[in-house]
């Protein structure tokens, strides 16, 4: 297993970063999601308004791998429908269980691709999908 | 450090990632040594069979194995009566019969039962259920700031409301030996019964029940080189036969009529169902090979291993370690976190180095709560551990930093 696969320089920046982790004052739609088998727990805040994320959000504690992870989700849905979140997620959890491998097929998750190496860390996958569930549980919640 | 032990555990012989295997999750499960492993196997090819059943002599041997696994913890806890040991699968389900068959017939409403903010979920959750379900108080016995339990706090926790006291003999978190006589003392003083959870004292210390004068003890076999599925609960004969069964079912019982059942008398009365028999052949293969160790070797090297790591660690400027400094209140765990890192994302790196350590709540998450912090690192050390085993795990924790962009 080589490690500079998993905790690339992306994965590491985004880990650290603050500008998708706040509060979002405007929020309508705001879910928990949890590991209970390790103790990450994240809120994820979204202000969704006729079919479109307008903003979002999420604070929480968790390692590297599941706040770099949410970071990039947020930067990859924000302005977009709930369609495509929706696609977005499919193709996510689709690449780390390894049933969407096709280049083409990955390109829209951008720099989300940057844990595709996490489906060689067994033990860390559910680090890497936390944010995705929840999104799909929110969205799901919100219709 | 050479260790004469090490080379009986077959599973610490191989490598793991291409480098030695450093084995330090010991609170969790031990590994298991070769002649445990044999005794499992030969009990399979020889003799096994369902115990007490049949009138066949492989039934009559298998019989005599679980038997005799019976009298060698009775010997090595020195219980009065074999009667007062009852298999279980692990310390979690002895810990549930309790709760179950004695705390939800003696617990009213308004009753109080104490227990540390150290406990394993195990020793926490149950009594939880009872006191939900009987208008119960659940009162905690907190650390003071040296992480340890003081006489003040048993004396004004435990009082004329008590009725059950369960506390952990060490916490799985910390590593902190309790003051379980004491606490046992004062628990009886007010007519409360005391309940030790041994999972992380039994398998590193000695432990007699008579001078204890617990009233239940239990532990599990596999964090004390057995087999995962055995475990044990001790109970005084006087309160273990006046208790209702757990489970119900074969070899429970005596006599069994249509709307009515006399249950069999102990231990059977709490051993319902086919029993882990290959299980029990290799926890007294355990507990013999424990004992020719000897609990003072034991100690001993854990003591050694922890004074060379803990100096190592406090010079580290990006560790934060948990937990009482004194280490003679200490056993062989080492809790802490490595500055900006989170604890999964240590052991990930730690993992890659061939070197297993714990990450996360450890099962108490109440605790977790109480420290103020979300996980953390756990390295629990036995004693086939070495030295050598210290400084690989020092070198591969003086990387972690740099792995995730930051500067030690």
């Amino acid at each position: 297993m080589d490690l500079s696969g998993v905790y690339t320089e992306l994965i590491a920046e985004h880990s650290k970063s603050t500008r998708n982790k706040k509060h979002l004052e405007q929020a309508n739609v705001t879910l928990k999601g949890r590991n209970p088998s390790c103790g990450d727990e994240i809120t994820l805040e979204l202000k969704v308004k006729d079919g479109i994320i307008e903003d979002a959000s999420f604070t929480g504690v968790g390692c590297a791998i599941s706040q770099a992870s949410t970071s990039i989700m947020i930067d990859l849905i924000r302005g977009e429908t709930v369609e495509k979140a929706q696609k977005l997620i499919d193709t996510f959890l689709g690449m780390i269980k390894r049933e969407i491998t096709d280049d083409d097929a990955l390109e829209i998750l951008d720099e989300a691709v940057a844990l595709k190496n996490i489906s060689n860390m067994p033990a860390r996958v559910k680090c890497a999908v936390l944010s995705w569930h929840t999104l799909e549980s929110a969205l799901h919640d919100d219709k | 450090m050479s260790n004469k032990y090490r080379r009986d555990f077959p599973l610490l012989q191989n490598t793991m990632n291409g480098k030695p295997l450093v084995y330090l999750d010991n609170g969790a499960t031990t590994q298991k040594p070769q002649l445990v492993i044999k005794a499992m196997e030969d009990y399979y090819r020889n003799s096994n069979a369902n115990p007490h059943r049949g009138a066949y002599d492989l039934s009559v041997r298998a019989t005599e194995i679980y038997e005799n696994t019976r009298e060698r913890v009775q010997k090595f806890l020195n219980a009065k009566k074999s009667c007062e040991i009852i298999f279980t699968k692990n310390a979690t389900e002895s810990l549930n019969l309790i709760a179950y068959s004695y705390g939800m017939e003696h617990i009213a409403a308004g009753d109080e039962i104490v227990i540390t903010i150290s406990e394993h979920h195990s020793n926490l959750v149950p009594w939880q259920q009872v006191a939900h379900a009987k208008g119960a108080v659940l009162k905690y016995i907190y650390l003071d700031k040296e992480d340890t339990i003081n006489d003040e706090e048993i004396e004004t926790k435990i009082t004329d409301k008590t009725k059950i006291v369960a506390v952990t003999q060490v916490s799985n978190v910390l590593g902190i030996v309790n003051p379980i006589d004491k606490i046992i003392k004062k628990a009886h003083s007010v007519g409360a019964v005391a309940v030790i959870d041994g999972a992380q004292s039994v398998p590193h210390m000695k432990v007699d029940v008579q001078m204890l004068d617990a009233d239940f003890l239990v532990f599990s076999g596999h964090k004390m080189l057995s087999p995962m599925g055995i475990g044990v609960l001790y109970g005084k004969e006087a309160i273990l036969n006046e208790m209702k069964p757990f489970l119900c079912g074969g070899d429970m019982i005596d006599y069994v009529e249509e709307q009515h059942t006399d249950f069999a008398p102990l231990p059977a009365k709490f051993e319902a169902g086919t029993q882990n028999v290959g299980g029990a052949a290799g926890l007294r293969a355990a507990i013999d090979y424990i004992e020719s160790v000897g609990f003072d070797e034991i100690e001993r090297i854990e003591k050694e291993l922890i004074s060379y790591a803990v100096p190592k660690l406090q010079a580290m400027p990006f560790i934060e370690l948990y937990g009482c400094k004194d280490i003679t209140k200490k056993t062989g765990v080492i809790t802490f976190n490595v500055k900006d890192i989170h604890p999964h994302d240590v052991a990930s790196i730690l993992d890659v180095d061939g070197i297993a350590i714990r990450a996360g709540h450890h099962c108490a998450q109440p605790l977790m709560q109480y420290l103020g912090v979300n996980a953390t690192c756990r390295a629990s050390f036995y004693f086939y551990n070495t030295k050598e085993d210290v400084d690989n795990f020092i070198d591969s924790l003086n990387h972690v930093r740099g792995v995730l962009g930051y500067g030690s």
